[in-house]
């Protein structure tokens, strides 16, 4: 018999000379106590996730089933009663709704302009880092500073805003641009900041994938007889972005979903925030924080709201295929 | 024993980890053995000197080792989430306590702190702190609104201060210019600001003395109708780089008009000298009288508080028994009201001039939130008059909504109480 055979066989010597618990225990630290170096290390980030989002989360969901006004351990079970209330309230709905074209108009939008700034910027032969820069700029400024900025100085309703001084050198009159609801100019506000916020992000990640394309793929179709431009882009261009795309995509409907910021910060006074332009996010802190404490009622809308965006999310993600490998 | 580099680095984690969850609530640090430690909360004042004040008085406590702090940006909510907790406030300032911060118990009684002082609180503003005969803050300071006019312009344009809904509805029209519009309500249009103002100037309220809705009644889709008016013609300032709560617009020539609060009235005076006077919104309808809103800083104890009878103590002591420390706060630091009448009375700054009338107006035509208007009620009206407001919607359709939803809130109220 070889003496690896015999090693297997035999029982260790300290095994089988210590107690039986610090058997079971050098079992769970396993080998050169990697289990417990990834407890240390995995634990604490583990822990802070149970306690900073997973017991919340659960928490929530337990108090959306109670009449909890101004506590967080209510006594009083009302069933559904919070979610039939929601969606029974037209404030609500109106708010799913606004955020839902907001959506629908910012995500395209976006997409569509931060394309085009990559694609030139992609041509350029000179000055390219100093436009990449200039482009990306923005996204180093936060969504307050920026909003007070369009808020205070460009689109505010006197005669001394950027915009009513530049649309009074053709003599139009002053507009209020965030007060008006007839027509909605106040949507030019929200969607010019979120633009100019987020647009040269997306030009990043476009413009790398677009350098990572091989010239080969340009050069090939040129030889088959394709014309540079329109053809290209379609045919080739766009199909080898498709895994930024979808990315891109995601990132946005995910930072639509979550607006609030320049929201809040353009529309909201001291007095509440008016009911047009209101995302789910800022009607729910309106009536589950402040002063009108229900955090049964604003439980019960931010797990509806989680459920959308899990909804949509996974509805996306098997639409475009996302996590398939690419073929 | 030699310490392993691992298990060094092991500890030094962990003891980061435990440090890094301290919190500072005001109340532990330091000592300087006055016996009991309180924290008290105030809001921030923008007037200078007030935070200073505060803690002179909280010093000159003897009882107790008074900690203040002094809390910028979003003070209710932040008050509403730490009553929550034992870390909060064991006294606090409140624009309330709210009606549920009552009935859920999170704040303490304090008519036998008040006593027979109680007669000598402003009735108007003492009446939104109590709830089912018991008092549940001290108010401490009386602010109120009302609306500021330019002499200057308004004599220009042939126009006299307005009485009436109607004529100030018309007054603003006469005043807008290319440069200058009539009237600023704020950014809004005044559906946040005005609130129940306007129902009030047409005899009617929001909650009535029995607990019912009060404006189930055809003048207020009328009064609201005049706002709409004052929207439709374009008088309005909107979209000023301020809001109604700072009189810029106003200094500025913005508008010849605007609804601020008295605490803007020194900056006005400095601004435009005698050039500006004072009214109470204008009255509407044949029931209608004049209005001013009226509301009052509260100090609150916590139900959570550490040690409620020495918090109780102190409220007593400042807001009660300390005239010459209310007196001082209201009036050597911008401008407001004392909520002591005695105080009011024998306050000089308020004999004279603009704000004698407004010290009038705020004592005949006062009127406060009701303390049965909940966030609920106020977010449902406040939409219902925006909508009314800029969208033109049709006021008697808007109210009839509010009152519904305004009832049921009110049914809620009283079920749990009953």
């Amino acid at each position: 018999m070889s003496a690896v055979a015999e090693q297997k066989t035999a029982p260790h010597p300290e095994t089988a000379a210590a107690p039986a618990g610090a058997g079971r225990w050098r079992r769970l630290a396993g080998p050169q106590n990697r289990n417990v170096w990834f407890w240390v290390f995995v634990g604490p980030f583990a822990l802070g996730l149970l306690v900073f989002t997973y017991v919340p989360l659960g928490w929530s969901v337990y108090l959306s089933f109670f009449d909890a006004h101004n506590t967080v351990s209510p006594t009083e079970f009302v069933g559904l009663d919070n979610y039939t209330a929601l969606l029974r309230e037209e404030a609500f709905t109106d708010s799913l709704w606004t955020f839902a074209v907001f959506t629908a108009f910012i995500v395209p939008t976006t997409f569509v302009l931060s394309l085009s700034l990559a694609l030139m910027v992609n041509r350029l032969r000179r000055a390219q880092a100093f436009f990449r820069s200039v482009f990306f700029l923005p996204a180093a400024c936060s969504y307050v500073v920026a909003a007070l900025i369009w808020k205070m100085s460009l689109f505010n309703g006197v005669r001394f805003g950027l915009a009513n001084t530049v649309l009074g050198w053709f003599g139009a009159e002053q507009t209020a641009w965030l007060s008006t609801t007839d027509p909605p100019w106040y949507w030019l506000v929200i969607v010019t900041v979120r633009l100019w916020l987020q647009a040269g992000f997306y030009m990043i990640l476009f413009l790398a994938a677009l350098q990572r394309i091989s010239p080969a793929l340009y050069e090939a179709a040129a030889v088959d007889g394709a014309r540079p431009g329109w053809q290209v882009l379609r045919h080739i261009t766009l199909p080898q972005l498709r895994a930024t795309s979808v990315a891109v995509v995601l990132l946005l409907v995910i930072n639509a979903f979550q607006a609030f910021d320049e929201f809040y910060n353009l529309l909201s006074d001291a007095r509440g925030y008016p009911p047009y332009a209101r995302p789910p996010l800022v009607y729910l802190y309106y009536t589950a924080l402040g002063q009108g404490q229900n955090l049964g009622y604003g439980s019960a809308g931010a797990v509806l709201l989680a459920l959308i965006i899990a909804v949509v999310t996974v509805g996306q993600a098997r639409w475009f295929g996302l996590g398939r490998k690419e073929d | 024993m030699t310490i392993s580099r691992r298990r060094m680095l092991a500890t030094g984690t962990a003891l980061g980890l435990l440090t890094a969850c301290g919190s500072n609530t005001g109340r532990e640090d330091g000592g300087s053995g006055k016996g009991p430690k309180l924290s008290h909360w105030y809001h921030q004042y923008g007037e200078a000197g007030t935070e200073e004040a505060v803690k002179r008085y909280a010093a000159d406590y003897e009882k107790a080792d008074v900690r203040v702090q002094w809390r910028p940006g979003n003070y209710d909510e932040q008050t509403a989430a730490a009553l929550l907790t034992t870390s909060g406030p064991d006294v606090f300032e409140a624009n309330g306590p709210t009606l549920d911060q009552i009935r859920g118990g999170q704040v303490l009684d304090l008519t036998e702190q008040l006593g027979d002082a109680k007669d000598d609180f402003n009735p108007v503003v003492l009446k939104p702190k109590t709830y089912e005969g018991r008092i549940w803050a001290v108010p401490q300071v009386v602010d109120m609104q009302l609306l500021y006019y330019r002499k200057s312009l308004l004599s220009e344009a042939g126009v006299r201060p307005p009485r009436t809904l109607d004529e100030l509805v018309d007054a603003a029209k006469e005043l807008t210019g290319k440069k200058t519009k009539g009237l600023f309500l704020g950014n809004d249009g005044g559906a946040g600001v005005l609130g129940g103002t306007p129902l009030n100037a047409a005899g009617l309220s929001l909650v009535t003395d029995d607990g019912k809705v009060g404006f189930d009644d055809p003048a207020a889709a009328r009064a609201l109708s005049k706002l709409r008016a004052l929207y439709a013609a374009k008088s309005l300032l909107l979209g000023a780089p301020s809001d109604w709560s700072d009189p810029s617009a106003f200094v500025q020539g913005l508008t010849a008009m605007q609804w601020s609060g008295l605490w803007a009235l020194p900056a006005v005076q400095k601004a435009l000298g005698d050039d500006f006077g004072v009214l109470p919104f204008p009255a509407d309808g044949p029931g209608g009288k004049a209005a001013v809103p009226v509301g009052a800083y509260g100090a609150a104890v916590s139900a959570r508080a550490r040690d409620k009878a020495a918090a109780k103590a102190y409220v007593k002591w400042l807001w009660v028994e300390s005239t010459d420390h209310q007196r001082d706060f209201a009036l050597s630091y911008g401008f407001h009201i004392p909520a002591r009448l005695s105080l009011a009375k024998k306050a000089d700054t308020l004999t004279k001039g603009p704000a004698a009338d407004a010290v009038r107006y705020s004592t005949d035509h006062g009127n406060a939130e009701p303390l049965l208007w909940t966030p609920a009620s106020r977010v449902a009206y406040q939409d219902a008059l925006s909508r009314i407001i800029k969208s033109g919607a049709d006021p008697e359709r808007e109210l009839k909504k509010v009152v519904r939803k305004v009832s049921a809130e009110l049914a809620r109220t009283r079920k749990k109480s009953a």
